[in-house]
């Protein structure tokens, strides 16, 4: 094995493991402040997808300012998914708030294939995101190192706000114990409104990061990757940030290293492989890497 | 008068967990909250705060000639009007630093004296110096109740809810605890103590309220109820044959 091959599976398995984490990371932000698993995450990519497509390749704004402006649209639509579907229904038991997000999740894709009409659409970034650079043997392309910092960039200021920030902090507390969070005078909604935004942001995000590297966009887009981000989540222990980027990055890997390592013949069970592995890992460890025994908040 | 309660029903679900409470507390006192595991204790000091909601009675909070209706009042605003609770079973965030409880008490606040107030916790706990950067969730049961009544103190209330500061604790804790709650009165705190142990608190408490049932059933002067029979026979594990002279 050359030098250069194994860069070049280490560059693929940051790319993906970096679009699994920014994904991830909302899951578990959202489990761990609502106690809710929110298929409907998913569908936020789609989203920031399409919405990255209209910025970028319609309006022709400038990457920095497309990407700002579909974290914000992502945020948005995350807080308001919570509103209206969510916030009605707090305190019911888990599995109504389950059953809403696969609600939530199809009323999306519908939508956008109601809307945005359901054929794939191409995706095309401009040339110099797409130009191929040599690095010590192994070809990548810009895209791909912008979304490898950038999602570093955006996971070391979501660490700041959560650890330094004071609505970072009460979103901890929060997610840790809402009766005693309130009794401090923190807003419980606005907490968990907090989550959903910052998750929705990373999710959107990850849309256009995906939608680049895939070349094209459709309104089904997110519910596979969506799944397979879920499955990092729990991987890492669903409510540890640090667990789902964890997770992320160990299921990019290991998606590229069976995809790298197996006869090009098996490279379409890559997902049978990603939820096998999930099946096993949590044989092993039920709570997942970094995540604390399992509490049923009644 | 600081509070007053008056004419509280609260239910909990299907059950009537409090029925015509009413008690008042002066500013400047500590007033203990007495009775038997169950007896509503608890539920009194979560409707005063707000998290539990009344079907009937009112709940009012003077503060320099002003008058809050605490039942038309979102929780966050009972903090903000200086009523903090430090909640029965400690309930620190036992995931965050024992610096980001204490941060997290002053949530509210945009003085600038936050700070000033942390470094004030220390030197009346100075446990919480020592495991300032340590989890919360670390700290020894004791340690814990101190974070708890930092925490609730570094809002600055005017009215501090305690409920059972001494559970669970050994007794020479217990005792440093009750020494810190007459501290925190005589800086200017007044004090709402619930405590299972009746002797202890009618020690340091002005008042007292005995709780039976969701209904108080006595109060009055501290000393006085420390000498009540009916009080000694129920709570204090004195029996009538060696109280009598």
């Amino acid at each position: 094995m050359s030098g250069g091959y194994l860069l070049q599976q280490v560059l693929n398995g940051l790319v993906l493991g970096s679009f699994y984490a920014l994904v991830a990371v909302g899951f578990s932000m959202i489990y761990g402040i609502v106690r809710l698993i929110n298929f409907a995450h998913g569908d936020v990519v789609m989203v920031g997808a399409f919405a990255a497509f209209g910025i970028l390749l319609v309006y022709g704004l400038p990457l920095w300012a497309a990407v700002l402006a579909v974290m914000t649209l992502g945020a948005i639509l995350a807080m308001l998914i919570d509103l209206v579907a969510f916030r009605p229904q707090r305190g019911a038991p888990q599995v109504n708030g389950f059953i809403t997000s696969l609600g939530v999740s199809i009323l999306m894709q519908n939508l956008g294939i109601l809307l945005l009409s359901g054929q794939p659409r191409p995706f095309n970034l401009p040339g110099w995101l797409r130009s191929n650079l040599e690095l010590a043997g192994a070809r990548v392309t810009v895209l791909e190192l912008v979304t490898i910092v950038v999602t570093l960039l955006v996971l070391l200021g979501l660490t700041l706000f959560v650890r330094g920030t004071r609505l970072g902090i009460a979103m901890r507390a929060t997610a840790e114990n809402p009766a005693a969070a309130q009794l401090m005078g923190i807003k419980v909604n606005r907490a968990i409104a907090t989550a959903f935004a910052l998750g929705g942001a990373l999710a959107a995000l990850a849309g256009l990061l995906w939608a680049g590297r895939a070349g094209q966009i459709h309104p089904l887009m997110g519910f596979v990757p969506g799944l397979k981000a879920f499955v990092a989540a729990v991987i890492g222990g669903v409510g540890s940030l640090v667990g789902a980027v964890l997770g992320g990055y160990l299921l990019g890997f290991a998606e590229v290293l069976f995809v790298g390592l197996l006869p090009p013949a098996y490279g379409s069970y890559r997902d049978a492989f990603v939820f096998g592995l999930l099946i096993l890992i949590l044989l092993i460890l039920p709570n997942g890497l970094l995540g604390r025994a399992a509490e049923e908040r009644a | 008068m600081l509070l007053s309660l008056e004419q509280l029903d609260v239910w909990r679900g299907a059950s009537h967990v409090l029925h015509g409470v009413s008690l008042e507390v002066e500013e400047g006192e500590i007033v203990a909250l007495l009775g038997a595991n169950g007896a509503g204790k608890t539920t009194t000091l979560l409707t005063i705060s707000g998290l539990l909601r009344p079907r009937a009675g009112r709940a009012r909070l003077r503060l320099e000639g002003r008058e809050l209706d605490l039942l038309r009042l979102p929780v966050s605003e009972i903090v903000a009007a200086g009523v903090a609770h430090c909640p029965e079973g400690r309930q620190v965030f036992g995931g965050l630093s024992v610096n980001e409880n204490l941060r997290m008490g002053a949530f509210l606040r945009r003085d600038g004296e936050v700070a000033r107030d942390m470094e004030e916790m220390r030197r009346l706990f100075p446990i919480l110096r020592e495991r300032a950067h340590g989890l919360a969730g670390q700290l020894s049961g004791g340690e814990q109740m101190m974070l708890a009544i930092a925490r609730a103190l570094m809002s600055r209330p005017r009215l501090l809810l305690l409920d059972e500061p001494s559970l669970g604790l050994a007794p020479q804790m217990v005792e440093g605890i009750f020494d810190i709650i007459e501290e925190i009165r005589d800086r200017g705190t007044t004090v709402l103590l619930v405590e299972q142990n009746a002797a202890t608190a009618l020690e340091i408490a002005d008042r007292a309220y005995v709780m039976e049932q969701g209904r108080v059933s006595l109060s009055g002067p501290a000393e006085r109820l420390a000498a009540d029979r009916r009080l000694q026979e129920a709570y204090l594990g004195i029996t009538p044959a060696e109280s009598e002279p």
